[in-house]
């Protein structure tokens, strides 16, 4: 794959290119190889993106700066100075205002805007966890004041349904839909439960939202209490989490005095208990039904369903279970109103996402950023690219049950439809970026032996499956393998997609589907040729990858 | 803390937070702010705090308020801290050690000039 230093965007909507964006863009064809940077900068068209004032727009990335309106005369001077010797022409920017969506974000990072357009980490890094009137300073529990004073149960599942808001904790199931079958549901006692047991590998986004802004939870279960008519309450925190749980802790106690948790909630007949639950380290305890079990005392396996714990959940009631991030944006929602909340992300997929980036970039750390935004630009932007000396080769997303994304995928905005359109997933945020050195079978080798230890035991397809899968792996990883093998492993991950009683088994078998799809040819190599193309596997007998290709030259 | 009964409450209490918050800044010109998440304390930023609470009691510093908060996300330059002179923006630093901490004191608060090498652009 080809990188650039720099990449280029111009706006392309009909209004711009009524306002000459077309020339635009073919006078910066021209300036950039004028002065020699076409294979250093790449150019491209690109649709509506807004900020319709200043049309037509230049943005240029990793810098993130927006100009317009920008006319064919501009062009040299940006070239020239910006692309050329790096400074940012200030005359040419576009007029700083109030700005949503993508842009709005990027330019907040670059610190040209307030960093208030975050919402889920918006107030993660900026206040004291453990003070109850920092959250309040931050707008903390105004939703909740609004929600009992002004809003019925009906008005606040509304409003989400409206918001758009789908489940950031794997499944993208739509929130506002899932609070509704709980308030739907049959029964006196119904409860909500906050999963915020996060074990797949390399995902944190859940602990950063735990540890820096905990009321933010709080209040946000709260008002799903209230909407879906449950009385008591769960977070289900990962064992792991000392830090978390102690800040959660000392949040409840300190909400409970001041009325937001407890009896007669902000003076009203509305009443709501808290509980942490402690984790004990089991990858399957964060699947909804396995969790209950667990807080109801029991080993951590997966229900059959249906019934749904919408229906029968927690002690066989009607029970809520959000993802910690998806119950994080809530407050958010019903504080500014769901048409807020489609200014950012997609119209299927409103909102941000946060990511946790890791492998062979520059910067590894968590970002939110809007849905729709693509890999590219995150790897760009926000991790600074590749590590040097390295080119991106595939990203795993999701952790383990995500899908494997090859650099032909990159270009797709990462939200839920256009994703699974692409027949990959998002998972649950976790971005684990590879260069040219991970060899793919290595790679589904660690997942399914992730999977072979973590299942659960209780169905066949999931228990022989993913260690049948694993030995395959084994002994491809070893040259031992033959091109019937893959034919096996197909074979085996549609059983287990089919036949698996939960997520874990179900999913599986992803990482051969999508390694067999986008990197058949480097599986085979390690069959037909015994030889490891990213030089990982330790072939046996041990051949020296380039003597092997040397004799099939 | 008094309970909270409606909407009213809840503003009143915010205003009185703010004004409290305000009176601490006022009195305490100088904000220092250290990233206390999991990833931050594993890089060792308890001992950043307490070193930068050490220095401030052993030089006898007045008008600094150190506080904590979670995380920023950006783990490999844990741990972080945050400073805010008066009304200049605020300056974020990356892999504090207690010996980068007591520079940031020293240089950062005591004689205005920024640690060029710690501070992270953001
Ligand atoms: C094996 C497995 C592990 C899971 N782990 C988690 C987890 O750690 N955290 C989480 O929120 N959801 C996890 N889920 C998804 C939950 O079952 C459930 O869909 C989610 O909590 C629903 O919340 P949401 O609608 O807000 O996304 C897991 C699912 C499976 C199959
Ligand atoms: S699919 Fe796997 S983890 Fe899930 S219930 Fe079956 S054996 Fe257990
Ligand atoms: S605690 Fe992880 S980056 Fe700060």
């Amino acid at each position: 794959m080809k990188t650039y230093r720099a990449m280029v965007l111009v706006s392309n909507d009909p209004l711009s290119i009524e306002r000459g964006s077309q020339q635009v863009y073919t006078k910066l064809t021209e300036e950039i190889a004028a002065y020699g940077l076409q294979d250093e900068i790449s150019l491209s068209m690109v649709s509506d993106i807004g900020r319709h004032d200043a049309a037509p727009l230049v943005i240029v990335y990793p810098d993130a700066v927006i100009y317009g309106p920008i006319a064919p005369e501009n062009v040299h001077t940006l070239v020239e100075e910006h692309l050329y010797k790096g400074r940012v022409v200030a005359g040419l920017q576009a007029p700083l205002k109030e700005m949503t969506g993508r842009i709005a974000w990027l330019s907040a990072r670059k610190g040209t805007l307030p960093a208030e357009q975050r919402i889920v980490l918006e107030r993660a890094g900026l206040i004291d966890p453990e003070s109850i009137e920092d959250y309040i300073i931050h707008d903390g529990y105004a939703a909740l004041g609004k929600v009992l004073g002004e809003m019925k149960p009906a008005d606040v599942i509304s409003e989400l349904e409206k918001s758009g808001l789908r489940g950031r904790g794997g499944a993208g199931f739509p929130t506002g839909t899932k609070w509704k079958f709980v308030s739907k549901a049959d029964g006196a006692q119904k409860y909500v439960i906050c999963n915020a047991d996060e074990s797949e590998p390399g995902t944190f986004k859940d602990r950063l939202i735990l540890e820096g802004d905990p009321h933010s939870i709080i209040e946000a279960m709260t008002i799903a209490a209230y909407a879906v008519g449950a009385s008591e309450g769960y977070i289900y925190i990962r064992g792991e989490y000392t830090l978390a749980q102690e800040r959660m802790h000392r949040a409840i106690i300190k909400a409970e005095e001041m009325g937001f948790l407890g009896d007669q909630i902000f003076g009203t007949d509305f009443s709501f208990n808290l509980h942490i639950h402690s984790g004990a380290g089991a990858y399957i305890c964060g699947e909804e039904t396995a969790l209950i079990e667990s807080i109801e005392g029991k080993p951590g396996i997966p229900r059959a369903r249906p019934p749904f714990p919408t229906t029968h959940g927690l002690w066989g009631k009607p029970t809520l279970v959000n993802n910690v991030e998806t119950l994080a944006n809530v407050p958010a929602i019903l504080r500014r109103g769901a048409a807020w909340y489609h200014s950012f992300g997609t119209p299927s997929s409103p909102g941000t996402k946060v990511y946790t980036m890791l492998g062979n970039v520059n910067v590894t750390g968590v970002v939110e950023v809007p849905m729709g935004i693509t890999l590219r630009e995150i790897i760009a932007i926000y991790a600074k690219g590749m590590k040097k000396g390295s080119s991106f080769k595939l990203a795993q997303t999701g952790g383990s049950s995500g899908s494997v994304i090859p650099s032909s995928l990159q270009d797709t905005p990462m939200d839920f439809d256009s994703f699974s359109k692409a027949g990959v997933s998002l998972g649950s945020g976790a971005l684990l970026i590879c260069d040219e050195d991970t060899c793919v079978v290595d790679l589904a080798k660690v997942l399914l032996n992730f999977f072979r230890v973590e299942s659960c035991g209780k169905c066949n397809p999931c228990r022989i499956g993913t260690q049948r899968a694993f030995e395959i792996l084994t002994t491809i990883t070893e040259g031992q393998a033959t091109l019937n093998d893959l034919d096996t492993l197909l074979e085996l991950s549609s059983n287990l997609a089919m036949m698996s009683n939960c997520g874990l088994g179900q999913t599986a078998g992803t990482p051969l589907v999508d390694i067999l799809k986008y990197f058949r040819a480097e599986v085979e190599a390690h069959i037909r040729l015994k030889v490891c193309p990213a030089g990982v596997c330790t072939m046996k007998p041990h051949v020296h990858p380039e003597e092997k290709v040397h004799q099939h030259a | 803390m008094p309970t909270i009964k409606n909407l009213d409450d809840l503003k009143r209490i915010r205003e009185e937070a703010l004004e409290k918050k305000k009176l601490k800044t006022a009195s305490g010109n100088v904000q220092v702010v250290v990233g206390m998440g999991t990833c931050g304390i594993a890089a060792g930023a308890r001992e950043t705090m307490k070193a930068i609470l050490d220095a401030i009691e052993k030089d006898n510093l007045s008008g600094i308020s150190v506080t904590q908060t979670g995380c920023i996300g950006l783990c490999e330059r844990e741990p972080i801290v945050m400073v805010t002179v008066g009304e200049e923006p605020k300056v974020t630093y990356g892999k504090v050690t207690p010996e980068v901490a007591r520079r940031i004191l020293k240089d950062h608060v005591g004689a205005g000039k920024v640690v060029e090498d710690h501070k992270i652009a953001m």
